[in-house]
Parts: C-alpha cells; structure tokens; sequence
C-alpha cells in the first residue's frame, strides 16, 4: 500500500486519478480502517487528506453559511457554539456516529463517503441543504449532498474527485432542525432508522421543510411527501399524524441483522413524529 | 513494501521507528515501541481498550494508522502516573472497579480525558462518555462510582490550590 | 444473616483491601496473552472456512510459502492420527479435517516474520471447497430433511427414531407429573426460544508457543486454566503433557470461553516446523465471535401446574440444545438438574436433547446452561404467577427449596440461602417503589451449583515473617485478594504480607481451571488447609526451642504461644522470627495442599428489576436493578458485588439485545461487537446488591462460590417486567426492539 500525504486538493485529485488499483481516501480514518482491519479492503493507494491546509477550519461563508473542512472531527463540530447554535441538528448526527474516541477522528466527508445508507451525519445534511464541494482532475463543483451516495458503499463521484468541503446554508431566522435515530442499546450502534427534519417558521406556521429518512431505503431519503404533510401547519397533532404516515409511506427499507422491515417502517414514522417537533420546538426558540 | 520514518513523541519522550503503511498507531506501540499497555479488543473501534491522546483528543489507536501520528503527541496508560497514580488509578484500585482489567488502561485514559473537559460530570455524562469503552466484568457500576470519586478528589486539590 | 453457630469477627476475612494486582492493572504493566514477546518469535495466522458445511477438497499453500520471510503453514495432514472421543473433537476443532464444519473453522495456520506477513499470506492459501448443506438453528436441525452433519454422532443416550442430529438425550424426574397436573387449579404450556450468547470477555485469545524437536515446548497463554491448556493442547499434537510448561498470562476475561482450546496447539505445530522459533497467535475480535465458544442455543417446553394458593403441583421440561457441530458441548447435563432448582415441587418430569448444528464448538458460560433453564421455567412461573394474581416472591417463599428439602436433580441440600434471598428482596425499597406507565417488574430466582475440583497449592513462610502462597488458578476478578485475604486470616498475619502467586503447570499438582466458581472457594480452602500445615510446622520450631510438647504450643496472631500455663513460661514467637531462624531450626517451612474439594455449597439468588419500554419503538430501558445472592461469607465483599453486577450486566445483554446472527448462507452476519451488541456503559444503571451470608459448612470460612449465579435471574426477569409494563410476553430471546414491537402491536389487534 502506498500512502500519500498531498497538500492541496489538486495534488490530491492528481494522484487519485492516476492510480490503477485500490483507492481510499483518509479522512478520520474510522470506516477505512476498519474495512483495511476486516479485509474487506487492501488499498493499493491511501491519500491522507489531513496535510492538506485548511481541512481542520469551520468558517464563516460570505453569505452567513458554513463551511466545514474534510477533516474536522466530530468532537470539533460539537464544540463549536455558533455552528450548534445554526445546525443543531446536523451537529446531534455527526456526534452520533461512534464513541467519544470515534468523535476524535470521523468526519462528516467521511461519513457521507463511506455511502452507508445509516450514515447518522447525512440525514441532518441533506435536510439542511448542505452541499458538498468536490475537486476532480477537471476542477471544482457542487453537488447536494444528497446526491453524493449512490448506494450502498457507493457515491456518486468520479475517478479522482475527492470532496473538499461540506457547506451549510445560512440558517437565516425562524429556523430549526432536528435528527434522531433509532437504536437498540444507548450508543455504538447503527442507526435502524435515521430522520432528519429541517423547518422554517412564520408565526406558528411551518412555512419551509425538508425531511430526511435514513436506513430505509439503499440510500438517505430526501422525503418531498414527509415535508408537504407538515407545510402549511401548526404541526398540530394532525399534521404529525399525517408526517409519520408520509415517512411510514416513504420507507422501503429490507429486513436485516439490526431490524426487520416492517419494524423500520412503524420507527420511520415515530421518528419523523418526534424528530419534527423537536425542530419546531428550536425554531420557536422555546428549546435548544 | 517500503516502510515510512515515523518520528513521534510518546509520553513525553521523542521517538522514532519505521512503519508498515498499513500498521496502526496501536500495532505501532505495541509491537515496535513495546508499550503493551494500550490493548486490542476488537481493531474496529467498538471497544475503547486501545484508547489513548493524540495532540490531546482522545482516540482509538486502532483507528489511526501509525504513519499518521508522525509529528504529534500521544499520550498512553504508560504515560499516567507520574511520581504517584493518578488519583483515578488510585480510585480503581480502591472501588474495585477492575476484575480483569483489561479494559482498564483504556478506560483510565479516556476517562482523565473526561476529567480534563469536565471536571464535575454527571453520572450519565460520565456513563455516555465511556459508552464506548466496553467493559465484561463490572457491570460498569464501580467504574462510575470510582470516576466521580476521584473526579471529587480532583475538585478538591484543585480548590486547595486555588 | 450470619447464624449463631458460625465463627464471625474475624480480621481480614470480610475486608475490602486494595488488591495485590491492582498497580499492575491500572499502570498498563500487567502482562496479557498478547503482551508477551520472545526473541525470533514469528506471528501466526489462520485461514477459516467461509462456509457453514464444506468439503475440504484441496489445500495449496505454495503461494504463501512462496512469500520472503513465510517459515511455516499447517495443515491438519500435520496432526497425529488416530485420536478418540474429546480428543479427536478437539482436533477436529482445531484444525478442520475432512470437512469444515462451521463458518470461521479453522483450515489452516501460517507462520512468518510479522503479523501482517502472515495475514497476507494467509490470504494466499488457496482452499478449494464442495460445499455442503448445513443448518444452524436448533429446531431446523431436528426438522425431517434437516441435513445430517456428524453421521453416527449419536451416542447410546439416544432413544431410536430420533433425528440423525441428535447427539444425546437425558431424562430423569420424580413424582407422578399427570396427577400433579391434574390437581393444579391452572396449567400451562409453552415453548422458550434463548439464542447463543458470547462470553464477550475483551481480550481475544492469545498464545506464545514454542516446541522443539525434541517435543519438549512451552506456552504463554491467556486461559483459565493452563493445566488444562496442557493436557488437550498435548493431545491434539500427539506429545507428552509432561514436556510442555504452560505459563498463564494475566487474563482478560474468560467467563468459561477460556477454559478449553481453540487455536492454542497452533503455535506448537507452527513452532516446531519452522525449526523452534517461538510463534505467537493472537485472536481477531470476529475470529473470537466466529471460531471460539459461544453458549448453546436453546428451544425448551415447559409444562407447570399451579394451585390457586400458588402452590405449584407439577413441572415437566423438554429441552433442545445446540452446543455447535461437536458432541458433548451443549450443556444439557447441567439445564436440566437448574431448571427446578430452585424449587420443592412434588412431581418433575426431565428431558432433554443436544443436537448437532452447524455452529462453533459451544464452550461453558457462565453457569452453563442454567440461564436457558431458567428463562424457560422462571418466565413460566410469572406467567402463572400474573394469571392467578399472586405475588412472585410468595410463590417463590411457598414453593422454595429450603434446608434439608431434595433437590430437584436428586441430592438434599444441606445449608441453603434460597429462602433468606427472597426475603431480603422482599424487603428491599426497591421491591416498594411505584411504577409509572410503560414500567414493569420482574423477579426471578437462580441457581448454581458451585464447584470444587482438583486442586493444589503451595504456601512458603519467608525469612521476614510473610507466607507466599502459590495458586494454580488464575485470577480472573480478584481472587488473588480473596485468597491472600483468607491465608492472612488464618495465618494471624496483616493482609500485605501474604503474596499470593499464580504459578505454572511445573510448579504446582494438577489444578482445574478457575472455573464452576470454584477459585476463592476451592484454592482457598487449600490455600488454608496449606496455612495450617505451616502453622504447625512452626509450632513445631517454637516448641523445639522451648523444648517443650508440639502439642503445648498453639498459634494466634500470627504468633506461637504456649498453650496454657502447664507449657511454660515464654514470649510469643512471631512467624518473623520463626522464619528468620528457619535454617537453622529444620530448613525453609513451607505447607502443602492437594484435595479434590468437595462441600462446595450451591448459591441461590433472586433478581428484581424495573425497566420502561418506549410503547413505539419497543425499546427497553432498565431502570433499576437488585442483586440479592447468598455468599456464604463474602470474603473481600467488594468482588463479591462485582461478580454479581457483572452476571446481572451479562444476563441483560442476553436479555435484551445479544444474539448470534445466522445469515440463510449459514455465516454469522454479526461478528464485531459494532453488532454483537453487549451493554455499554450508558445502557445500565447501578447494579443494586445485597450480599446474604449464609455460611457453607464445606469451606473453613463458610465460602460458596458467587461468579456464575447471577447470570441467570435477569433473562427472565427482564422479559417478566417487559410483560409487566406491555401485557407482551416474549418467549424468546433477545426481547429486542423489533420483537417486543411486534408483540405490542399484536395485543393491539
């Protein structure tokens, strides 16, 4: 295996596109290593993309949104006041992903790479609107977040592009999001069901909404039927009941080792329930 | 296959050694270091015995391939006590809250990781904060109990200093 | 709960010093399987069967054996023919023979110059496979058409027309079952389901190995129990036992998985052919979950009788455990005499069947097979209990074995605390508290017998006045305290001068591993029986000084005294100053202790938990937990609370989430613990204990063991309270989110 330690995205996108066999990118490492540790993986190339300035940098965009570096842990994000303040939402779902020591490490690039479907991060994203930046061998663009994973394990980037920063909105007023994620025990596992939910208010009304599902279908779900059942609302108890049918409706997820089909479908809907007013609750400002 | 200089500093001490690009910072310590202290329990980060800092933040050392912790500070269970235990090695001992203590070290390190963030945590801080770090024997009671003792210990001679 | 005739005030017995190992352990210096290095060691692999059921066609390792740096593969054409019984089921485990029996079995093993070169030349061994067909779960093995694995497996237990996969059948019982049942105001019939479980201790097997030509080897080793590491590692080579010094490491958990061999003989076979270089083997954590013992899946019915007054009439089990692909590993023998254990019931009807499934060769946990058996008879209890609106514990009081009662298994227990547990959990304030909506509460008794076993010890008094007191037992939770705790007791000497060593195969008699909870219980009593032997030794060097009778010398603390003014007039001699003096008075003084213990008493204890499940999701969260368990005396009170939080901590992950994972390929889906789901620290609350002490009169300080017990009560202890809160009984473990869901919504409708 060779291990590479560019330092700019350029190089880094120029040495990916010239590799013949296994590539991995490093990021936090904490889904590479342990594929390379399982064998589900021996890459011929590994580009640490940690050497490359500027990947461990939360900032300010001009248009009052943030952009996050590749490389920036967990535990950074959830420390980050201004950044929880805005998104708290996409922040409970990077924190969610592993143990303290995990949080050391992953990324929210990382997470989303790694194209699992149960990703907890991705949910959170894709309802704030985030969009990512990739760099390839012909240059930069943009792509929704929601459109990186192409299945389970896979994205949708082409050979050499690498991502080179998340992005996320202005939070602009009125605003709140919220993820949960169904699990068995209290921590270290993955997500049954994920759900996401990202509202604008206008008085008591919900006046915007993105709804994201995950582990219910082979990529996360950006749920436009979730989100038509709870605009125009109060988010009174018929319109929660007419979200968790949405989300139930929405879910085509299968039966594995951590939950049977049908058990996904009844979470989804409890889930995009609770999850829905928890954002409303921190859009009124009446919780964190 | 080529094999990358690493040049470290491990506790305090400036050390250098050369690296599979494959090897972890964990086979790393223990197999070109020989600071067996650190564990593995499972090589995938679900268990906690191969924590350790690097720079500070507390990691899986499983998790890390060797090559990357080339300039930075790790800090492992060999590193804790200084002239005496730290006092949550002291309170370990006294709670008897090891029976195996395999799992120790690496609680140990994670929870003075804690301690440093969070010098008066809850009991379900504490609990989430070490969810991560797997122990069989104890039923996780008398690591709680011990933690916050010498969590309180901590507060104590900190005050007394002040 | 100490009785009037039983010797109580003692010093150091009943104290909670600090342990001998606990710098070692919180330091990082404690020295574990993987922790041990030698000069020229070379690092091991193992190639394991992807397949379930797999012919063995061909094994090619040129290409690994190609590789620089590459000393060595095995393959089971390299194990001595012609072995038997256990033994050749141990071979066969070790390296898989003409066919591969489970998924992860063991192909063969590779020796090179680092870890990572013998992982990728592992991968070049090239096996090729005729794949079988295989079954994994218990009732499908027994199904018609399920295929026979082990043809001829059966042994003479086995009635005819039973299932080719039937290994063994037992029965016993006594009283007519038919009138009791038909005196019962109720009765009640279901099928209980448990899945297998891992011992889930966090450090992996690990071994050093080293054999030379000659066949004389050593080994450094994690195990419970090094002479039994000796012994089948020795057969499974074809060498003397004799040859091989096996040294225990420190150990990282065990909870029986390391009390037989799995890849242990493998660095011997390795060492040898690659010229005597040592070669260390260290387990991955799904190599662990895939190739080493798990516990026996089980598919158990239950028929108990039960008058209106709670009294119940009759019992009657039928049990089918799956211990793996090898015979003689599901524990039957022992669910069967657990499952009434604990009560006095007039007529019982026993049964039960090992099948052969396509699984790892099962190894002990944890009181093996009494957590099955009590899932099934103890939720059984509940039900009725729930049904007839009677108190679990009264039915417990009323139905319980007592002192003198005849156990359900045959023998009549002696001294017993069953009775004392139920009324201290009784009367415990958790047993008051009022439950909120979606809260339930769950009681369960449990039972283990104990054990005793072959045992040796050695005790040397030193020139300062300290004893060291070598121990053949690994100490696995604290036991070096516990033992040192008794010897200091006995020897009237401070707890810090006796040193309490685990030592190697060539240093003591044979001694079984530390496990049926035998360790404090049975290398204590000969650790004290060694203490004695010492004792009056010493007595014997006072007395030759004093030239006086041996027998007018007696000691107390920690000193000879002359007994009584007819011995005459003269200061106490100190064992200090015995032993200060010992070369000149008769040479060193040492004591010495071989027994197979017997009077190990069973331990009784009785759970109760509360826990809330989310109406939604199905999700259980336990709220509190109480441990009431009978001791006998707690020797170092505070392991005493740990090993009954850690059985209560296993027996919820059993209970609620862990479970072995089969894919229709016949391969577990669920090899990590990212997915072989033990409790984390966030899942549990405190563990509430009560230590009952009521003495065993088999052991000099009234010990009874208190490792395995507490394992038991929380399986159904915790589907009761989940019945409590839901209405929904689940019957078969884990009662995880999905199930207790689907059972919530089919009360619904």
């Amino acid at each position: 295996m060779r291990y590479h330690t560019p330092t700019s995205f350029a190089d880094a996108a120029a040495i990916a596109a010239g590799t013949t066999g296994t590539l991995r990118f490093l990021a936090g490492g904490t889904d590479v290593l342990v594929q390379m540790r399982a064998g589900m993986v021996q890459p011929d190339d590994l580009i640490d993309l940690k050497h490359i300035p500027g990947v461990d940098k939360i900032e300010r965009t001009a248009e009052g949104g943030w952009r996050i570096g590749v490389a920036v842990p967990g535990i950074v994000l959830g420390g980050h006041a201004e950044l929880v303040r805005d998104w708290p939402g996409v922040v409970e779902g990077m924190n969610l992903v592993g143990s303290t020591q995990v949080q050391g490490r992953a990324t929210l690039a990382g997470n989303l790479c790694n194209g699992s479907p149960a990703a907890d991060s991705v949910p959170g994203m894709v309802a704030a609107g985030a969009v990512a930046t990739v760099t390839g061998p012909n240059g930069t663009r943009e792509i929704p977040v929601e459109n990186i994973p192409a299945g389970p394990g896979k994205t949708n980037l082409a050979k050499g592009e690498v991502i080179s920063a998340i992005t996320l909105p202005p939070r602009g007023k009125n605003g709140g999001d919220a993820y949960l994620r169904f699990i068995p025990r209290t921590e270290m596992d993955i997500a049954v069901v994920g759900c996401a939910v990202n509202l604008r208010l206008d008085g008591d009304k919900v006046v915007e909404a993105r709804v994201a599902l995950g582990a219910v279908a082979p990529t996360v779900l950006l749920s436009e039927a979730c989100a038509k059942a709870i605009i125009g609302t109060t988010l009174d108890d018929a319109a929660l009941a007419a979200l968790a049918k949405a989300a139930e409706g929405e879910a085509k997820p299968i039966s594995d080792k951590r939950g049977t089909k049908e058990f996904r479908i009844d979470v989804a809907g409890v889930l995009a329930r609770r999850a829905a007013k928890i954002a409303y609750d921190r859009a009124k400002g009446t919780s964190k | 296959m080529s094999k990358i200089h690493v040049t470290t500093t491990v506790n305090g001490d400036p050390v250098e050694f050369l690296a599979d690009p494959r090897e972890t910072l964990l086979d790393a310590l223990r197999n070109h270091l020989d600071l067996t202290g650190t564990k593995e329990g499972c090589g995938t980060g679900d268990c906690g015995a191969c924590s350790v800092t690097v720079d500070g933040t507390l990691v899986c050392s499983c998790l890390m391939l060797a090559a990357e912790a080339n300039g930075k500070r790790v800090e492992t269970i060999e590193g804790m006590a200084k002239e005496e235990l730290h006092p949550l090695q002291r309170k370990f001992i006294e709670h008897a809250a090891l029976q195996c203590g395999f799992c120790t070290p690496g609680i140990l390190v994670a929870a003075k990781a804690l301690l440093e963030r969070n010098p008066d945590p809850t009991d379900t801080e504490v609990r989430y904060w070490l969810a991560g770090n797997l122990c069989r024997c104890t039923g996780y009671d008398k690591i709680i109990r011990a933690v916050q003792d010498a969590a309180a210990e901590m507060r104590q001679e900190h005050r007394g200093a002040a | 709960m100490a009785r009037d005739d039983v010797k109580t005030g003692y010093k150091y017995v009943g104290t909670r010093p600090n342990r001998p190992d606990g710098l070692d352990k919180v330091t990082g210096r404690a020295r574990y399987g993987a922790d041990f290095s030698l000069p020229g060691m070379l690092w091991a692999a193992v190639v394991r069967s992807p397949h379930a059921h797999a012919r063995i066609v061909k094994i090619d390792a040129s290409k690994a054996l190609a590789l620089e740096g590459v000393k060595a593969v095995v393959t089971r054409a390299d194990l001595p023919t012609g072995l038997t019984g256990e033994d050749l089921n141990l071979q066969d485990n070790t390296l898989a023979g003409e066919k591969a029996l489970y998924d992860g079995h063991a192909v063969a093993a590779v020796a090179a110059t680092s870890q990572l070169l013998a992982q990728d030349a592992a991968r070049l061994i090239e096996v090729t496979y005729e794949v079988l067909p295989h079954v994994t779960d218990v009732d499908a093995a027994m199904a018609p058409g399920a295929p026979v694995i082990r043809p001829g497996v059966a042994d003479y237990s086995v009635p005819e027309g039973m299932h080719g996969n039937v290994a063994r059948y037992m029965e016993f019982g006594h009283g007519d079952v038919e009138a009791g049942f038909a005196a019962a105001d109720l009765v009640r019939e279901h099928t209980y389901k448990t899945e297998a479980t891992h011992q889930g201790y966090i450090e992996p097997h690990a071994a050093v190995g080293q054999l030379g030509e000659d066949g004389r080897g050593e080994m450094w080793v994690c195990t419970q129990g090094h002479w039994y590491i000796r012994r089948m590692s020795a057969a499974v080579l074809g060498i003397e036992a004799a040859n091989l010094r096996v040294t225990p490491s420190e150990i990282g958990g065990g909870f029986g998985g390391k009390t037989t061999i799995f890849m242990e003989p493998l660095t011997l076979a390795l060492s040898k052919k690659a010229g005597g270089r040592p070669v260390k083997l260290v387990m991955s954590r799904s190599e662990v979950l895939r190739a080493t013992g798990p516990t026996a899946s089980a598919s158990m019915d239950v028929k108990i009788g039960m008058k209106k007054d709670g009294t119940i009439t009759a019992g009657q089990v039928f049990f089918r455990m799956q211990g793996g692909a090898f015979p003689g590993m599901s524990p039957i023998g022992e669910a069967l005499p657990c499952a009434f254990a604990c009560y006095d019931i007039p007529a019982l009807k026993h049964e039960a069947v090992e099948v052969i499934a396509n699984r790892p060769k099962a190894a002990a946990y944890r009181a093996p097979g009494s957590p099955m058996a009590a899932f099934a008879v103890e939720s059984m209890v509940d039900e009725l209990c729930r049904e007839l609106g009677l108190d679990p514990i009264e039915v417990r009081l009323k139905n319980g074995a007592k002192n003198g009662s005849k156990s359900s298994y045959g023998p009549v227990y002696n001294v017993i605390g069953l009775q004392e547990t139920l009324e201290a959990a009784k009367a415990h304030p958790n047993y008051a508290i009022p439950l909120g909506p979606n809260q339930g509460r769950g009681v369960a008794s449990g039972f283990w017998f104990n054990h005793g076993g072959e045992t040796s010890v050695s005790l040397a008094v030193g020139e300062d006045g300290t004893a060291t007191v070598m121990i053949g037992t690994p100490d696995i939770g604290g036991s070096r305290a516990s033992i040192g705790l008794m010897v200091a007791e006995t020897l009237g000497i401070p707890y810090e001068d006796v040193r309490v060593n685990v030592v190697e195969t060539g240093a003591l008699g044979v001694n079984e591993p530390t496990h049926g909870s035998r360790a404090t219980f049975a290398s204590g009593k000969a650790a004290v029986e060694a203490a004695n032997q010492a004792i009056k030794e010493m007595c014997k060097r006072a007395a030759a000084e004093w030239e006086i009778d041996a027998e007018a010398v007696e000691w107390k603390d920690g000193a000879a005294h002359p007994a009584g003014p007819n011995a005459g007039k003269f200061p106490p001699m100190t064992i200090g100053e015995i032993g200060s003096k010992m070369g000149g008075s008769g040479g060193p003084i040492s004591g010495h202790h071989e027994v197979t213990a017997g009077g190990y008493g069973a331990s009784f204890g009785t759970h109760v938990v509360d826990v809330e499940v989310d109406p939604e999701t199905g999700r259980t969260t336990v709220l509190r937990y109480l441990v009431v368990q009978d001791a006998g005396t707690a020797i170092h009170p505070a392991y005493v609370e740990g090993q009954y939080q850690g059985g209560a901590a296993q027996g919820i992950g059993w209970a609620l989430n862990e479970e072995y994972v089969y894919g229709p390929d016949g391969r577990l889906q669920n090899p990590v613990f990212l997915d072989y789901r033990i409790p984390v620290a966030s899942d549990l609350p405190m563990i509430d204990t009560v230590i009952v002490e009521v003495p065993n009169p088999g052991h000099p300080y009234g010990v009874r063991g208190v490792g395995e017990t507490g394992i038991t009560p929380p399986l159904p202890a915790i589907a009761s309270a989940i019945a409590g809160a839901t209405g929904a009984r689940i019957r078969s473990l884990p009662c995880s989110p999905p199930k207790v869901l689907a059972a919530i919504k089919a009360l619904k409708g």
